[in-house]
């Protein structure tokens, strides 16, 4: 039995609804779930979803619609909970092909060290799992990516860097993910992706999407050359 | 007079001679992408740049100049009808032949080629200059709005920089021997004190904290968020509320960071967030913190969403009545 979900208004023409607490991991799919039925729906005042780990805002055109109205459609698309999990099954997985180490993750090293584990298991462990999506934001396309192997779990840097390479993979908290453009950041770099996974002139701007499956495929200097030069 | 149109192919390009302190091109902003990390962006006080629009003969989601601090300098070679509206601000029009006029705000400006140098602005820091057309840089993502921190829109994703070229829309001939405007102007805000509390939606009860004390305007404050620091002796307040997991945050979101010092979001604000959230400023309000410049003090009110409701209502009556009076006005006028 899934908790009521509770309504904040997050602004005059938005509501974050959450659906219950983010250790329980039935809950991001279950905020993926309803973020497909409300996009399926596709009410006309509808503007804008941002799904996170568990959480959904809804965004809406408050010229067509009062917030209420919203409220109550968004109960019952809430409540009507059941098929939310096969609803997810269908969701994508993309290889991201990564470079580990060297000059392309520059805090390899030190990680590995600081977990006990040698370079080569720490690249084993992070390519191994299948993960989840679980939100995108910070900068647009950076995915969260849930399912990291606990024992990789790495405190962010206590100074962030100033620049971090755009397709830097990293490693922040319990969390891992990819920047998609040069930018401050403070998680630990272990390795660089050739991909972009943001271009505002792509017809799917970012790469990624809430809810899709991600799996690192580790690569070679060559196959990195190859598909930078390609990308 | 006849009114001839003139295309795309050959409109008018502007010239950018000085940028002015942060003037970026902006619409009405960016909807559909938050799930993938795209804010909004868009002029910090929408209805000012609609009017401003209006005022023009542009469409309300034409592009236009956010002005902040301090406004550009703009050459442009063939006569273009511009207005200003936000802040006062001291502008001025250089026409070649080496005559200066005064530009007034709130109405329509019919000017020949030459110079419009935008100085300081007064009694606010924003101002939203349109021109006749709408700046047509290429839409990114369905809208024209810089997005600062992405990188994207408007004009290669950042603000201007002197020697840029801004090409205008399609619009009517204008036909401006010298710089004419009319005896009227529209202002929006003008009943609302500068001192008047600044009303927000609490969230949580510890919300009660924003209300308790005076705040000022930290001078780190743009477009993505306001940064607030306790007024007088200076002591930050102890927090006490612990991260949260990561959500959605808006423009308006009232942020309490560790070291107590609250952001409100404006429209450049990350689409996700971590800080614990107050409650959120009231959309009739998000366009006076626009005009708040750093030193200033603030004064938050708690109001509930049905308040939030009755004064964006009014809100709208108000532009709904200054609209309806641009039309009568610019019916009722020559062409020039």
């Amino acid at each position: 039995m899934n908790p009521t979900p509770t309504f904040e208004a997050l602004a005059d023409d938005a509501w974050l609804v959450h659906l219950g607490n983010a250790t329980d991991p039935t809950c991001n799919p279950r905020v993926h779930a309803l973020a497909a039925r409300i996009r399926g729906a596709s009410p006309a005042w509808l503007r804008d979803l941002t799904p996170a780990y568990a959480s959904l805002a809804v965004y809406f055109d408050d010229m067509r619609v009062d917030p209420e109205t919203v409220r109550d459609w968004l109960e019952a698309q809430a409540l009507d909970d059941a098929e939310s999990t096969t609803t997810l099954r269908a969701s994508r997985t993309i290889e991201i092909p990564v470079r580990y180490g060297g000059a392309f993750g520059e805090d390899v090293d030190a990680a590995a060290a600081q977990l006990g584990l040698t370079v080569d298991t720490l690249i084993a462990r992070h390519a191994a799992p299948l993960y989840t999506v679980a939100m995108i934001g910070f900068a647009p396309g950076f995915p969260y990516l849930s399912g990291l192997d606990p024992a990789l779990a790495l405190p962010r840097l206590a100074t962030p860097r100033t620049h971090v390479p755009a397709g830097s993979v990293g490693i922040g908290g319990a969390q891992t993910g990819v920047y998609p453009r040069e930018s401050p950041g403070g998680w630990r770099l272990i390795g660089r992706t050739p991909l972009r996974l943001f271009d505002p002139l792509r017809a799917t701007p970012s790469l990624l999407a809430p809810g899709d499956r991600v799996r690192f495929v580790a690569i070679d200097d060559h196959a990195f050359a190859a598909m930078s030069a390609g990308a | 007079m006849n009114a001839s149109r003139i295309d795309a192919e050959t409109a008018i390009v502007i010239e950018v001679v000085a940028p002015g302190a942060q003037t970026s091109v902006q619409d009405l902003g960016r909807h559909g992408w938050r799930h993938i990390g795209v804010g909004g962006a868009g002029a910090l006080d929408p209805a000012s740049a609609s009017l401003a629009n209006r005022l023009v003969g542009n469409p309300a989601n034409a592009a236009v100049l956010e002005i902040a601090m301090t406004g550009p300098t703009l050459a442009f070679a063939q006569p273009v009808r511009i207005a200003l509206c936000g802040a006062a601000a001291q502008a001025r029009f250089e026409a070649r032949d080496g005559a200066v006029v005064d530009v007034p705000g709130g109405r329509p400006v019919a000017l020949p080629a030459g110079r419009l140098r935008i100085g300081a602005l007064r009694d606010g820091v924003r101002a939203w200059l349109a021109m006749s057309g709408g700046i047509d840089t290429p839409p990114v993502l369905g809208s024209r709005s810089t997005d600062l921190r992405g990188g994207f829109g408007g004009l290669d994703g950042r603000a201007l920089r002197a020697g840029d070229r801004l090409p205008l829309g399609a619009h009517d001939q204008i036909d401006a021997i010298a710089a004419h405007a009319p005896a009227w102007w529209v202002s929006l805000d003008a009943g609302i004190a500068r001192d008047a509390p600044i009303r927000f939606v609490p969230a949580v009860e510890a919300a009660n904290r924003l209300r308790e004390r005076a705040w000022r305007v930290e001078a780190r404050s743009d477009r993505q968020g306001m940064r607030l620091q306790a007024d007088g002796d200076g002591e930050t307040c102890a927090a006490g509320l612990p991260e949260q997991v990561s959500a959605a945050v808006a423009p308006g979101t009232v942020q309490w960071p560790p070291d107590g010092r609250p952001i409100v979001l404006l429209a450049d604000a990350q689409t996700v967030g971590g800080y614990p959230r107050l409650g959120h400023v009231i959309a009739a309000d998000l366009p006076r913190l626009a005009q708040c410049r750093a030193g200033d003090a603030l004064r938050f009110q708690a109001v509930d969403s049905a308040a939030a409701a009755e004064a964006w209502r009014r809100r709208r009556a108000e532009i709904a009545r200054l609209e309806w009076a641009i039309d009568r006005a610019l019916a009722a006028r020559p062409r020039d």
